[in-house]
Formats: structure tokens, sequence, C-alpha cells
């Protein structure tokens, strides 16, 4: 009884990952198949790569989308850093309005968020384009940054500090040689979060683009409403074998990390 | 001599981390409420003097109608969709913390690997699978049960199932880290004193895991609420969400004031949702401690 309920659950999980990889394999399978229309399958082919690689519109969003996820990550990553260690050192009423305004990013739709930064910038006359969208992902960038920041400083030892002020630490030394070191794991962790979100935005970027910086998923949706080539198949299908290298390796990381201390 | 302060001075910090929120998290929200007590200028812009019919139009007539009904709808859809992943969710979130053995940190990044890929070609993918000529319809025709082609995209369910396949791995988390954190041994003490397995789940397990069925509703519900992504791929932009209409209001209709004054509505709404969501998990606790 109890191993046909181990093997029912089995799987079940086991469907619950089909379901989740499904649309996966339909799109690298969709990536090889030599039809220009309809889904059928007529044939291996790679010709959906090269037409991708000569597709001059879908590089130039993918490398705008890139460069907006580096400049965002790096200005959330300076901003979340004090949002984090001021929401951690300072008390009081001051403390719950910045820990407050600092979940609102988080938890707001981004339609709203979306919308009203472009409110915002066409009332200061803020041109759309890159620099705007790089702003409204730092907008919501710095939040997640700040988060993980603010729970590293809360489980962090101040007695560190306390000891490198007693040795003839000046402040700033505490802060470089302490402080930040420690704060490393959080801020990476925080900057490949914002770097993914932005990377992979597609709403906060349809309100505050303009006209002019179609970024990667602005690109693929007017691909999507007006008339679908294969080669955003084969596009997905390279971002998904990226992804997947990313992760393994970090689980790989991470587990080797793991046994170094177990010994 | 002043004593040494024993750690580094915060105030360039906060500075910067007030100028932040100031500026792009409190300005913004402030700014779209304001302009929701205006009028629309003659080239789509906002112009002055204040009013409040943004706010009296929603109640007339057909306008009244139209938001009442997408307003539904969207709660609906997220409660739904926040349903279906609650009751896929945590099956799989308690498999892979009591059954899956040395397989559990690989199917947890397994979970996570549908994430790094867009999110709208994620969408497109079903897009392919559920369209009249599609693989679901194909499978459905070998298997006998065609030719009839049946429609799937385009209708609520396709839409409802977008929302359950990008929101499912969310939950699935939140439910894995508090179920993850749960003390073995009270299973233990439970089956010790005679409790089945559904009276341990209903009286241990789930009690326990309320942190993290609120965490994971919040990130589920709350984006649902404002989705006007999947609605416009999978459901053809024919069954208008409250996203929708606001998208509508600020791209296409050019009447920012009304927009604006819809997104305040949203806003409100949701702030309500969070406020309860709270209170349940706080009068949980205290439940516990009593």
């Amino acid at each position: 009884m109890s191993t046909i309920r181990r093997w029912a659950s089995g799987f079940g999980v086991f469907l619950i990952y089909v379901f989740l990889f499904l649309p996966m394999v339909v799109l690298v399978a969709l990536s090889f198949n030599n039809a220009s229309r309809g889904t059928q399958w007529q044939g291996f082919t790679f010709s959906w790569y090269e037409k991708l690689s000569e597709n001059q519109a879908i590089l130039e969003a993918l490398s705008r989308s890139l460069e907006i996820a580096v400049e965002a990550t790096l200005l959330s990553a300076f901003l979340g850093l004090c949002v984090g260690i001021s929401m951690s050192r300072t008390h009081g009423f001051r403390k719950t309005i910045l820990q407050k305004l600092a979940t609102l990013p988080i938890v707001l739709p981004e339609i709203v968020q979306g919308l009203s930064l472009l409110c915002f910038f066409v009332w200061l006359t803020i041109p759309l384009g890159e620099f705007s969208v790089v702003i409204a992902h730092t907008a919501f960038g710095t939040a997640y940054v700040a988060t993980l920041v603010k729970a590293r400083l809360t489980a962090m030892d101040p007695l560190l500090e306390e000891a490198a002020a007693d040795l003839g630490a000046t402040q700033s030394k505490i802060l470089v040689k302490i402080t930040l070191p420690q704060l490393w794991p959080a801020m990476v962790s925080g900057m490949l979060m914002v770097f993914t979100l932005s990377f992979d935005d597609f709403i906060v970027a349809f309100f505050t683009a303009g006209v002019g910086a179609t970024t990667l998923p602005l690109k693929i949706y007017s691909m999507l409403k007006f008339g679908v080539s294969p080669e955003v198949n084969a596009l997905s299908a390279l971002i998904l074998c990226a992804s997947f290298l990313l992760v393994t390796m970090a689980f790989w990381n991470q587990n080797k990390r793991e046994r170094k201390f177990e010994i | 001599m002043s004593i040494q302060p024993k750690t580094f001075r915060t105030t360039p910090f906060s500075i910067a981390a007030w100028i932040w929120a100031a500026s792009l998290v409190v300005a913004p929200l402030l700014y779209i409420v304001s302009i929701s007590f205006l009028s629309r200028g003659p080239y789509g812009g906002v112009q002055s003097p204040l009013t409040l019919t943004n706010y009296t139009r929603m109640t007339d007539g057909s306008m009244a109608l139209t938001l009442l009904l997408s307003l539904g709808r969207s709660v609906a859809l997220a409660g739904f969709s926040t349903v279906l992943c609650i009751f896929v969710g945590f099956p799989l979130a308690l498999f892979l913390v009591f059954r899956a053995g040395r397989w559990r940190n690989a199917l947890f990044f397994l979970l996570i690997i549908p994430f790094w890929t867009n999110f709208l070609i994620r969408t497109y993918a079903w897009m392919v699978i559920l369209s009249d000529n599609g693989w679901l319809n194909h499978v459905l025709e070998i298997l006998g049960l065609g030719p009839q082609y049946l429609h799937w995209l385009f209708t609520p369910q396709a839409v409802l199932l977008g929302m359950f396949y990008n929101y499912l791995p969310y939950m699935a988390m939140s439910l894995y880290v508090s179920v993850e954190k749960l003390d073995t041994k009270l299973l233990e003490a439970a089956a010790d004193l005679g409790a089945g397995p559904v009276r341990r789940f209903f009286q241990v397990t789930l009690p326990l895991s309320v942190p993290g069925l609120v965490a994971g509703s919040i990130m589920v519900f709350i984006p649902s609420l404002g989705e006007f992504v999947i609605p416009d791929i999978l459901g053809g932009g024919t069954n208008l969400f409250v996203g929708n209409l606001l998208a509508q209001q600020f791209l296409t209709v050019r009447h920012w004031p009304f927009g604006s004054a819809l997104s305040v509505i949203l806003i409100i709404l949701i702030g309500a949702c969070l406020v309860a969501l709270e209170k349940v998990t706080k009068g949980h606790s205290e439940d516990l401690i009593a």
C-alpha cells in the first residue's frame, strides 16, 4: 500500500515537472522545425539559427536589453546597499517608514509601477528611452537588493564591528574591511536577481521605453502580436540553454561549497 | 574626548536611501493620485481644474458595469489561480521536503529554470500548444479524441492556465521554504499519539505552513490582479481585465486622469488584500501561542 502511494506521489510530481517543462520542449523542437508557418513537424533544420544571427533588429534589442540590465543592476546595487544599511541601522519611526516604502515596489503590480513612472517621467519632461527604462528598473531593483542586504545585516554579528573599533580601525576601515565583505553574498544574489528581473521585464519597459528603446521583451511582444517568425523560437532556445548552464553552474558551485563545509 | 563610535557613520547611506524612496517610490505614486483629480488635456495630457469627475464617472451606467465586470473578472481569475497554485504547489512542496531525498536540491533547481526563460516566451509557447492547429489538438487527434478541432486559445480557461503556469513556481517555492522549517519531531509526536496521516496534515503541517501559504498567496494573487499580458496573449484581449482596462486608458484612449483614478482604485484594492492577509497571519500566530 505504502509503496503504491509512494509511486503515485512520485508520478504526480513527475507530471507537474512535465507540465513545467512542456513549453520549453515545444520551443526547442520548433526552433529546429523546417516550417515557416504552423506548428507541424516538417523536418530538421538549422536555418532559423542562421536567420537569427542575421536579424539586426533582434540582435540590437538583445544588446540594448543587456546594457539596460547591467546599468540598472549597478545602480540598484549601490542604492540597495544604502537603503539596506539605513533600514537596519536607523531606529523608530524612520525605520518603519523606510521598510514599508522598500516593500512597495515588490508588492505593487508592475502595471501600476510602469504607468506611474510613465506619468512621472512625462511630467518631469524626462525623455522616454533607454535612460528612463534604466531608472524605472532601478526603482524596483533597489528594493530587492535592499531587502537582501537588510536580512544579511540583521543576521550579522555586531561584535565584529565593535572589535574592529576597539582595535583602532577607523570608520571607513570598518566599513570596507568588516561590513562590506560580509554583505558580499547578499549583494551578489541581489544583483543576479535585479539583472534577471530587468532583462526579463516587459511590463515596466512597455510603459517607460517610448518609441526608440525597443528592449528584447518588447521586440518579442511585437513579434507575437504582429506575426511570429520561427527566429523567436531559436532565440528562446538559446536563452533557455544559457539559463540552464548558469543555473546548473550555480547549483554545482553551491553543492561543492556545502561539501567543503562538511569536512 | 568624545567616545569613538563602534560602527561606521550611516548618514551618507541614509541620504541616498531617502532620495531613492522619495523620488522613485513616493513621488510617482503621489503624482498619479494627484492627476486622478485633474481633467484630460486637449492632446491627451492633463490640465486643471481640480475635479472629481474621474471618480464619479466610475459610478454611472455603462462605465460602472464595465468596471465592475472587469474588477470581478480580475479578482475571480486571481483567486482561482491562487487556489490552483496552492492545490498543486502544496503537495509538490511536501514531496520535495519529505520524499525527494537526495534529489531534493536538483528538483528545487528544476523548479527555478522555467523562470529564467522570458515570461513572454513561456506564454508564447502555450499559445503554440493551445492554438487550433497546435500540439494539444494533434495529440488529441492521435489519441482518437479528435478530429473535431477544439478551441483552446483565446478562452478564459487558457488565461487561467497561463496564470497558473507562470505563478506556480512562486507558490511552490514559498511553501517549500515554510515546510522545510517544520520540526519533524512534531509529526512523529502526532503519529505516536495516534494521529493518522490526514489528521497530521490538518493539525500539524497545515497550521505550521500558514506563513508560507500567505507569502505565496501574496506573490500569486497581487500580481495576478494587475496582470494584463497573459490575458492579452492567451485571452486574445477579448475579455477585459482591470489590467487591460488600465493599459487601454493610458496607451490607446490616452485619458490619463481617468486611468490614474482606476489605478488608485486598484492600489486601494491591493492594500485591502494585503491588510487582510496580514490579519490572517497575525491572528494565526496568536492562536498558536495561546
